[in-house]
């Protein structure tokens, strides 16, 4: 992994809210075109890293180093209310020139997300589900190399959920990119990612690396998304046994050592 | 949700009106009071003809709206511009908004006797009192909806390249335009109360003049009409600028 140059660095990246550090000496490196997970419990920085990522704020030490653009999805009402499902995912064509080409695009990736004839509606118009297609489609649009997506599904409910996620799969599939996503669904990190970060409390390290050798996309039961579900459980202390009464397994886990 | 009463029912609002004149007119057929000090609606009725008929009445109006309206322009001209700064900054406001406060609590009628001393009569004082009406709401109003613009318009305006006059243009102007025109209507009305005012005192013409005029003469059927004049202008003000929360991308100030 090493040998090839990561598009995305944080290198020994530290950061604090004031007198409170949030995160110590964190290194994480993101290859092209590698989906990254990040889990860990509420409150441990998870969006902080990712806000690291987009630049949107500064480490206190260490450095974070990002070739290509850079978008952010977010958790929920990140489309311009005042514009068109059409006019937001525009706006993330502006490096088109500004001709029928960018037209035809917007058109393309509204299609791409399932949106086709909604152009023309507002974003309050729409489903919380479909806004999240809209923004996705927005963010993919600028031809992105990294995408980081804030909780992007974590306001919808469960199907919506489970329905966007393998929409998320289908679009990474056909469009690849490279991918940090922060989510406390441990599930979708599974089924999504190529490799999940399990973080510990405040201040936040890299408890658990889980990696998911399985060509993606993949259904959520896939036995090995069950297997990485219950890896990073354990990983969060949340879960002792292994699925089907297999004897308990003590953390650090063999492979987590190996990680390290 | 808008609800569908007043908008299939359009009539139904004249039914207020219509009780409020047969009561008013019951009420001076009977001789209750005596008409020197009630007029009877036919006799303000006819007053108001002759008065639109002289042209005199026009002219006030056309006198009190240019005042509300340079008044009104120059207090969002002067009051946006002051709000966005403000509203970008937290230092700004610690250092401003206790005066900004100061002056939105001082009543703009307090202000006639130097506006007169230092305007004289006509126009100029009346726009200045209207400017002092309205300004500071607007700074405070416009304030108020830039410091409260979510932080993540900023972070995807910033993803997308969005900045300086574009940044402008395109996320905060949008982002508190629902705020800032229910402001707009506010400031209007507050304008078109303090005309009247200013008339009365520092005009010889405008609708508050009329008031001032016809109540000097003791002709109370055209107090009574200038009044009905000066309320339905008032109402037909707020409904051209209702129609500003009309435009499709505003919508979503309102709806949600």
């Amino acid at each position: 992994m090493s040998a090839v140059t990561p598009l995305l660095h944080l290198d020994a990246v530290s950061y604090a809210f004031g007198p409170v550090p949030v995160l110590q000496a964190l290194d994480v490196r993101v290859r092209a075109g590698e989906f990254v997970a990040i889990v860990g419990p509420s409150g441990c920085g998870k969006t902080t890293i990712l806000n690291l990522c987009s630049g949107w704020l500064t480490p206190t030490a260490g450095t974070v180093r990002r070739a290509g653009r850079a978008r952010t999805v977010f958790q929920h009402d990140g489309l311009f209310p005042w514009l068109t499902v059409g006019e937001n995912v525009r706006l993330g064509l502006r490096h088109l020139p500004p001709t029928t080409e960018r037209d035809e695009r917007t058109i393309d990736w509204l299609a791409l997300v399932g949106l086709e004839g909604f152009a023309q509606h507002y974003p309050h118009q729409l489903s919380g589900g479909m806004r999240q297609r809209a923004e996705l489609a927005r963010a993919l649009a600028g031809e992105t190399d990294l995408l980081l997506m804030d909780e992007p599904f974590s306001s919808l409910d469960y199907l919506t959920r489970l329905r966007l996620r393998s929409e998320l799969a289908r679009l990474l599939h056909e469009q690849p990119r490279t991918v940090v996503l922060v989510t406390h669904d441990i599930e979708e990190a599974a089924q999504l990612a190529d490799r999940v970060l399990v973080l510990s409390d405040r201040p936040a390290r890299v408890r658990d690396e889980v990696t998911i050798d399985v060509p993606r996309p993949r259904e959520p039961t896939h036995a090995a998304v069950v297997q990485a579900v219950h890896r990073i459980l354990t990983g969060l202390g949340l879960e002792q046994g292994t699925p089907g009464g297999a004897p308990v397994r003590a953390w650090p886990t063999p492979a987590e050592s190996r990680s390290r | 949700m808008t609800s569908a009463g007043p908008r299939t029912l359009p009539l139904l609002g004249l039914a207020g009106p219509l009780a409020l004149v047969l009561v008013w007119a019951a009420a001076s057929s009977l001789g209750l009071f005596p008409s020197s000090l009630f007029p009877h609606p036919g006799t303000v009725a006819r007053g108001l003809v002759t008065e639109l008929a002289s042209g005199r009445l026009l002219q006030d109006v056309i006198a009190s709206l240019f005042r509300v309206g340079v008044g009104f322009l120059l207090a969002i001209g002067v009051g946006i511009p002051a709000g966005l700064l403000l509203g970008h900054s937290a230092v700004a406001r610690a250092a401003w908004l206790p005066l900004v406060n100061f002056f939105r609590n001082l009543s703009p009628l307090a202000w006639i006797p130097f506006a007169i001393l230092w305007l004289g009569i006509g126009d100029p004082p009346a726009i200045f009192l209207i400017f002092m009406a309205g300004v500071f709401p607007v700074v405070i109003a416009t304030t108020a909806a830039v410091a409260g613009i979510p932080s993540v318009y900023f972070r995807v305006a910033r993803d997308l390249g969005l900045d300086g006059w574009r940044l402008l243009r395109d996320v905060t102007l949008p982002a508190i335009a629902p705020q800032v025109i229910t402001t707009l209507r506010v400031t209007a009305g507050l304008s078109w109360l303090v005309v009247v005012a200013a008339e009365m005192i520092a005009g010889r013409d405008g609708l508050g003049f009329a008031v001032w005029d016809a109540r000097n003469g003791l002709r109370i059927d055209l107090l009574a009409a200038v009044m009905v004049v000066i309320g339905l202008l008032g109402v037909a003000i707020d409904r051209v600028l209702r129609q500003l929360s009309q435009i499709p991308s505003v919508r979503w100030g309102y709806e949600r």
